[in-house]
């Protein structure tokens, strides 16, 4: 831990004898998935030492959510982790659920579940098709961006946006999602499980494949607690830790799946466990389709839901009811919450503290990217330098969701 | 384990060190330990065998400005992956006071504890490599997150003169309330 922390000039002292040299990566650097910058130091081609420097991507997110109503917050989340907004969105609610004691109607819960495990998918794609493309197969980027096109198709039809959705609301979900979208999304799960088995054929046996990430970035399970690592960066060391099975939220508890959980912690290892949560989710998918109910969409409560045009130009509450919920928002009694989601890169966090007003007095958003990439160092040491553009790919980070 | 249980566990092990038990949302159940005694009983949560707080999902500061006597609040979230139970540990600081560092206890504290000092200015004892995280080294306007940092500079609509010096002075920010 303190030999992590010392300064480059400390470091150099306690090797005079050999030859180091510190390189500068990032923070525009193609690799390394937006704009994170890592201080490298190099002995010969051999890293010894990397020093991750975040914050070019700070956003004040949690500043800014400080003076806005709770409702308005649910857009700032969509743009921390740009990759997995549903789930991001969905965290946040639940959230104020438990704050509010108040619990979305059944068929919310289920879109809800279908939304965010096609986030999933389309997250794990999306890393999918850059990190084969930062090892050098190009293939599987048209192939994974194919399959996730579909998914950001799906999402349009949905809600209106393909990449922040903001379509999570207080006790339900702002749209229901119609029939004949529901019946494509069934028919994709199908077609999709299909696809993945292609995509592995290109990569599973991969002899460069295999050789880029068989053994490398080794974390083994008890470095995987020590660094409260969370999502597929800890379930690939076999940190037998998934929020959607340990503390279930929604109705991920009605619903069968198995958490994929890799043995020796490597990148390859990571790469099998994303695979394996994607046709764990597709399954999740189906489920969630079959056994959705008819029903509302949102709960139908005149101080959370916004009314629809047609009632606030009809009835006066109903318009009183808009301002009040526009400009004030919903008072939430003082008190503190922790709540924790299963977001697609690992326990997505919010901790919020509510002084009694429409507004959050304070929140925290625990990332899963800022805590997994802490590991990055102890990761890399020993490894070549060309490796770590592996290991940066492996963590799977976005940098709006590490810097907020 | 409950809450509560947990509650009486540390009671029993700690007499004098809980300042407050704050129930939350949810059953969740909070404790306010005394600064001294922070680290002493983040060990024992993390150690004790029928606990074993091993996973520490958040750490973060709260800056109570006005609303209480001491000023900042440093929130430990803890999780125990083999018992899956949750629990809270605050501690309350003056605006002058330190507090010791859990990096020892929990490695992923590191980051927290940087972003929380780089945020609020709350300083972590015996912490690695205490700088800042999100700003800039060199930042020196004070530390965002806490309340009395402006959310917005407001600046003056410039107007036409010859003059350029009441130019000038019109495009220098002010600082909102």
């Amino acid at each position: 831990m303190t030999e992590l922390n010392l300064d480059m000039e400390q470091e150099r002292d306690i090797l005079p004898e050999s030859n180091i040299m510190t390189i500068n990566m990032g923070p525009q650097h193609p690799s390394t998935h937006g704009v994170l910058r890592l201080i490298v130091d190099i002995e010969g081609e051999t890293v010894v030492n990397v020093k991750p420097v975040v914050g070019y991507l700070h956003t004040g997110f949690e500043k800014l959510a400080e003076d806005k109503i709770y409702n308005q917050v649910i857009p700032l989340t969509d743009r921390m982790d740009y990759m997995s907004s549903h789930s991001y969105n969905m965290g946040y609610v639940i959230a104020l659920e438990k704050m509010l004691e108040i619990a979305p109607p059944a068929r919310a819960e289920y879109i809800r579940v279908v939304v965010a495990e096609l986030q999933r998918i389309a997250n794990h794609l999306l890393w999918l098709g850059t990190h084969a493309l930062d090892i050098g197969a190009m293939t599987v980027l048209f192939l994974a961006f194919k399959e996730r096109e579909k998914i950001t198709e799906f999402f349009e039809r949905i809600c209106g946006a393909r990449l922040t959705f903001n379509y999570m609301r207080v006790g339900g979900v702002n749209l229901d999602i119609g029939k004949p979208i529901l019946d494509d999304i069934h028919a994709f799960t199908q077609s999709f499980v299909k696809e993945l088995d292609t995509l592995e054929t290109l990569l599973s046996q991969n002899r460069i494949w295999l050789q880029r990430t068989k053994g490398v970035g080794v974390v083994t399970k008890d470095q995987a607690i020590d660094w409260q690592l969370s999502g597929p960066m800890g379930r690939a060391s076999g940190l037998n830790y998934d929020l959607r099975r340990d503390q279930p939220y929604g109705v991920y508890d009605q619903l069968d799946f198995e958490v994929a959980l890799g043995v020796n912690g490597d990148s390859y290892d990571r790469y099998t466990v994303r695979m394996k949560e994607m046709r764990e989710s597709s399954k999740l998918i189906k489920q969630a389709i079959e056994k959705m109910p008819e029903g509302p969409f949102i709960i139908d409560d005149p101080r959370f839901k916004m009314p629809g045009h047609k009632d606030r130009m009809l009835n006066i509450e109903n318009l009183a009811h808009l301002f009040v919920l526009t400009a004030k928002g919903y008072p939430i009694k003082p008190g503190e919450i922790y709540s924790a989601t299963e977001a697609p890169k690992g326990e997505l966090g919010f901790y919020i503290v509510s002084d009694g007003t429409g507004k959050p007095y304070r929140i925290k958003f625990r990332t899963p990217s800022f805590v997994n990439l802490q590991i990055l160092p102890d990761m890399s040491r020993g490894h070549l330098l060309a490796d770590l553009v592996t290991l940066i790919g492996t963590v799977d980070i976005t940098l709006g969701d590490l810097d907020r | 384990m409950e809450a509560n249980q947990i509650l009486e566990l540390i009671k029993n092990r700690f007499p004098d060190t809980i300042e407050e038990v704050v129930p939350s949302f949810d059953g969740q159940v909070g404790i306010l330990v005394k600064k001294e005694k922070l680290y002493q009983v983040a060990k024992f949560l993390k150690e004790e065998p029928g606990l074993t707080f091993n996973y520490l999902a958040d750490l973060s500061g709260v800056d109570f400005l006005g609303k209480k006597e001491r000023r900042f609040e440093v929130v430990y979230n803890l999780y125990s992956l083999e018992h899956k139970h949750r629990f809270r540990l605050k501690v309350s600081l003056y605006e002058d006071e330190s507090v010791d560092s859990v990096v020892g206890l929990w490695k992923s504290a590191d980051w927290h504890e940087r972003e929380t000092f780089d945020l609020y200015g709350i300083v972590f004892n015996n912490h690695p490599n205490l700088t800042r995280l999100m700003m800039p080294e060199d930042y020196d306007e004070g530390y965002p997150l806490r309340k009395d940092f402006p959310l917005t500079y407001k600046y003056q609509e410039p107007f036409f003169t010859y003059d350029k010096e009441r130019v000038l002075k019109s495009l220098e920010p002010v600082k909102e309330d």
